[in-house]
């Protein structure tokens, strides 16, 4: 057991005689920010899904936050954060429901959440709007709401779902801003976005096409490694090189 | 010059929250007109009412000459509309989907061929695929021929491609362009920012308002204030540093780099980064790259809605 | 500034239909899981409601508790031993055995004769006592007529003395007194309403969750020919379900059927149309395939049920709710059903029930049309 974040080792998932995730081998280090990005259908989501305990892998091994993906998912399910856009907080409750409830489920204790539902919604600006429904918050500060929430319980990792879709910029910056200040504090963020100059902002980060690895490192190293400027360019290029229709 | 769409203070609400709050613009014939904005700006209202799904609650609109709410039977036959997420059938196949609209309308695949082409080939291979079974990128494709199958005068396309990968987003964009430069009158949205230089004349949108319209080059120059590309060491503890210091309007990550806008208009961009370089230094990022460059889209959008709000 | 539609051409009009009326098919037979559904089920209904839903009884578990035998208890006994409705589990002389009986469910009637009954008979009064297990309401009073009857048909052989009132009882057209003859017609109905109004609601309510309901509005239908387009198939596969309904009646529960076939397939026909425009008279209130789906079972197959006559006789409803059952259109199908096959009464006997429905399809398909979004609601 070594201390890294994420570890997989020749992960790999079929469907039948479908291979979503073909052998990926990657390392995520604590307090890093992370990209795993990649084209609709490459492989992406069936990962993370495996990563976080929900989808039992087909062979290869991964381990999360210390905890093998096989064996404990449960575990792990208890030790990340998760957020994607398409579900993260109840539209018919209010902030405080929403905190009060997350922090039932993940077992903090009554004070507790009281204390960190106040320091939260005051950090977010949300105390004015702490009552009223989620359902009528502008989108963006549902976008943060949802990851204070996913890091209610100070995980040591924290799964972000192409968290910014359909963002104004101004709110998708402010939202990186969130997510380097718990990465300064040791919280790994693991991230997947499909705005290629977010992939610029990550430590380290991944490209999987057809269910391979077919980037992994920094994005300067990915850049000079292709002759490109721009992240973008890097995709096209290993999206191009792909087979089937585009 | 022939107008093809004529806006003037549309108003749409929605119980209590306002889609559209006054919006006024004019689009020209044979145009590829863009709608830059983020989720909630009013787009998809905006192109439902101009496509007469909808009728606005106060302000008025014209298509081709038609009033989209009174003479929304006329209208309805001459425009081509593509909504913001996949609104064809999964269970039918690429050609079952494409005849069954162009029986809609009265006409038939083969009459229309020679005019779809252009998009259409290159799904035909793939025409006895379920719709459902598609990629991404080849829905659009064939949500573009449906919308073409009819000879639409005008083009409103919500949105295309949203949830689509960098590669495919290019190819609709080309496809776009070559319908423009044969003569079509194109009305599209984007929440990307860089789509927007692919168009004629853009409009930011956001809550509801227009912030400004023009052509994307022209955009930039409308900035007033000197813009700077900061890169090196640590990012987050750079920003921290730039917002800082004394003169910092703005500090925003973009990509690779770090946009700083300077709150004193006059000043000489390169004048500036020298200090700006010292300023760094000084508070220990010694390498850090410092150069004036050309506001973009974004940065624009980003000033407009902060003067806004 | 509008210029006239020259989207008149009946050619033009009859091949836009076509093409919708394609593709409609195409999704119906696509969908293979709700296809055999739909087909299957009104077999499946008609079987299941005629061999599990008896209001008569057969196979009485009965018991006997003769304290002194003789020959007429014997007598009585073997009365009941010879009717096939009764199926004698045991005699006893106490009735000690019998609450535990009862209490297992292994006995429904038990007769208790008095010490001395022939003796008693003989001086012209005799008792017994009838318990029956009536914790099924149905069939308890059933039990307890059928028991009397035998009863009374012994006494009829034993007294010397004709009775007073000599009542008899006979059933008009259902001498077997065989409920699934009532039932049937509202079983038809029910399938068809299933099959016409639910399923129409929910066709149309998918093409606005789905979103595709946008792309139809934006060109030149007019709403009654997305109502058509969406309709015709499921009229096919209804008439179908009629026939397939009725021929399952007929053929294996032998359900007479007395008048003329084909005025019942045209009722069957008109009863549909209602059906249909229900359906889509209940799409155009709904922006979601559940809320369809509730409003079609809540206001339709509910009242269909319940209100029609299909089980409860309308007679036995309080006053106040017999109204109402007139608007139920199943109501008027079923009275037309039942007078077709168990009475065979025509067109002339009909014709005011005819009516109504046809008056019923008429006002729904016009309030649909009218209903119709033409636009997206906000």
């Amino acid at each position: 057991m070594n201390d890294a974040a994420v570890r997989a080792r020749g992960l790999t998932r079929r469907f039948g005689d479908f291979t979503a995730v073909d052998a990926i081998t990657f390392e995520v280090a604590a307090g890093e920010v992370f990209g795993f990005l990649g084209a609709n259908g490459a492989g992406k989501t069936t990962a993370i899904r495996m990563l976080t305990g929900l989808l039992r892998p087909t062979s290869g091994e991964a381990s999360v936050a210390g905890h093998d993906v096989r064996t404990e998912p449960d575990a792990i399910k208890r030790s990340i954060g998760y957020m994607s856009q398409r579900f993260s907080l109840y539209e018919d409750l209010t902030p405080r429901e929403n905190i009060r409830l997350y922090g039932g489920i993940y077992g903090l204790p009554r004070s507790e959440i009281r204390r960190r539902t106040d320091h939260l919604l005051e950090r977010l600006g949300l105390v004015s709007a702490a009552d009223e429904l989620v359902a009528g918050l502008p989108l963006g500060w549902k976008q943060k709401l949802a990851f204070s929430v996913a890091l209610l319980h100070e995980p040591d990792i924290v799964f972000l779902d192409e968290p910014t879709g359909g963002v104004d910029p101004v709110t998708r910056r402010q939202f990186w801003e969130m997510i380097y200040e718990a990465a300064a504090s040791g919280t790994t963020a693991f991230v997947t976005t499909h705005y290629m100059d977010e992939a610029e902002y990550c430590d380290r980060l991944s490209i999987m096409v057809s269910g391979r690895i077919a980037a992994l490192g920094t994005p300067e190293e990915l850049k000079r490694e292709h002759g490109v400027d721009s992240i973008e360019d890097v995709f096209v290029r290993l999206a191009r090189g792909g087979p089937e229709d585009s | 010059m022939k107008t093809d769409v004529v806006v003037r203070d549309l108003v749409r609400t929605f119980d209590d929250t306002t889609a559209l709050a006054g919006v006024s613009f004019e689009v020209a014939a044979g145009e590829l007109f863009g709608f830059i904005g983020p989720d909630g700006a009013g787009k998809t209202t905006l192109f439902r009412i101009l496509a007469t799904l909808m009728a606005p609650d106060r302000g008025s609109a014209e298509v081709l000459g038609y009033d989209v709410v009174d003479d929304m039977w006329a209208l309805r036959r001459r425009v081509g509309y593509m909504p913001g997420r996949f609104s064809l059938y999964p269970d039918l196949s690429v050609l079952e989907n494409l005849s069954f609209f162009a029986s809609v309308f009265g006409t038939t695949v083969a009459r229309q061929y020679d005019r779809i082409a252009p998009i259409y080939r290159q799904i035909e291979p793939f025409a006895a695929r379920r719709a459902g079974a598609l990629s991404g990128g080849m829905k659009q494709k064939l949500a573009l021929s449906c919308a073409l199958v009819h000879e639409p005068e005008i083009l409103f396309l919500d949105e295309p491609t949203t949830g689509v990968d960098a590669v495919s987003r290019r190819e609709f964009w080309d496809m776009l362009q070559g319908l423009r430069d044969d003569g079509l009158t194109i009305v599209v949205s984007t929440p990307y920012m860089d789509e927007a230089d692919r168009c004629d004349r853009v409009a930011l949108l956001d809550g509801g308002r227009i912030l400004r319209i023009d052509a994307p080059a022209a955009l930039g120059r409308t900035y007033g204030r000197p813009l700077l590309a900061v890169r090196g060491g640590d990012r987050y503890r750079l920003l921290k540093a730039l917002r800082e210091l004394p003169h910092t309007a703005s500090v925003y990550p973009f990509g690779a780099s770090l946009h700083y806008t300077d709150a004193r208009a006059d000043a000489a961009p390169e004048a500036l980064a020298v200090e700006l370089r010292d300023a760094l230094a000084a508070a220990g990022f010694a390498d850090a790259d410092v150069r004036p460059i050309e506001p973009d889209i974004e940065d624009v959008f980003m000033a407009l809605m902060g003067a806004a709000a | 500034m509008s210029t006239p539609d020259r989207d008149r051409s009946l050619r033009r009009v009859l091949g836009v239909l076509g093409g919708f009326i394609r593709k409609e098919t195409r999704h119906i037979l696509r969908d293979r899981q709700t296809l055999a559904v739909l087909l299957a089920l009104p077999l499946v209904e008609v079987l299941l409601f005629g061999f599990v839903i008896r209001t008569d009884v057969e196979n009485v578990r009965i018991g006997f508790v003769v304290p002194t035998p003789d020959e007429a208890t014997a007598a009585l006994v073997t009365r009941f031993r010879g009717s096939d409705l009764f199926s004698p589990i045991g005699t006893w002389t106490s009735t000690d055995p019998l609450p535990a009986l009862f209490e297992r469910g292994e006995l429904d009637q038990a007769i208790v004769l008095e010490p001395d009954f022939a003796a008693d008979l003989g001086r012209g009064r005799a008792h017994l006592l009838i318990v029956t297990d009536a914790s099924d309401p149905n069939t308890g009073s059933a039990m307890s007529t059928y028991a009397q009857q035998v009863i009374r048909g012994y006494e009829r052989e034993a007294a010397p003395a004709p009775p007073l009132i000599d009542s008899r009882i006979r059933i008009r057209f259902d001498p077997t007194l065989e409920s699934r003859n009532l039932f049937v017609p509202g079983l038809i109905a029910l399938v068809l309403t299933i099959v016409s109004a639910l399923m129409t609601s929910i066709a149309i309510t998918r093409e606005k969750e789905r979103g595709t309901m946008e792309v139809l509005l934006v060109s030149p239908l007019r709403p009654w020919q997305i109502i058509v387009g969406k309709v015709a198939p499921y009229l096919l596969l209804a008439f179908i379900n009629a026939l397939t309904a009725l021929g399952a009646a007929w053929l294996v529960f032998g359900v007479p059927f007395r008048g003329s076939l084909v005025l019942l397939l045209f009722e069957s026909l008109l009863y549909i149309f209602v059906s249909l425009a229900l359906g889509v008279f209940v799409s155009t209130r709904a922006q979601s395939q559940r809320a369809a789906m509730l409003g079609a079972v809540a206001g339709l197959l509910m009242p269909s049920t319940l209100l029609s006559g299909m089980i409860f006789p309308i007679h036995s409803m309080p006053a106040w709710l017999r109204p109402i059952t007139n608007i139920v259109p199943a109501t008027w199908f079923i009275e037309i059903a039942r007078g077709v096959m168990l009475k065979g009464v025509g067109l002339a006997h009909l014709w005011q029930e005819t009516l109504i429905l046809i008056l019923m399809a008429a006002v729904l398909t016009v309030a649909s049309v009218r209903n119709f979004d033409t636009r997206l609601s906000g």
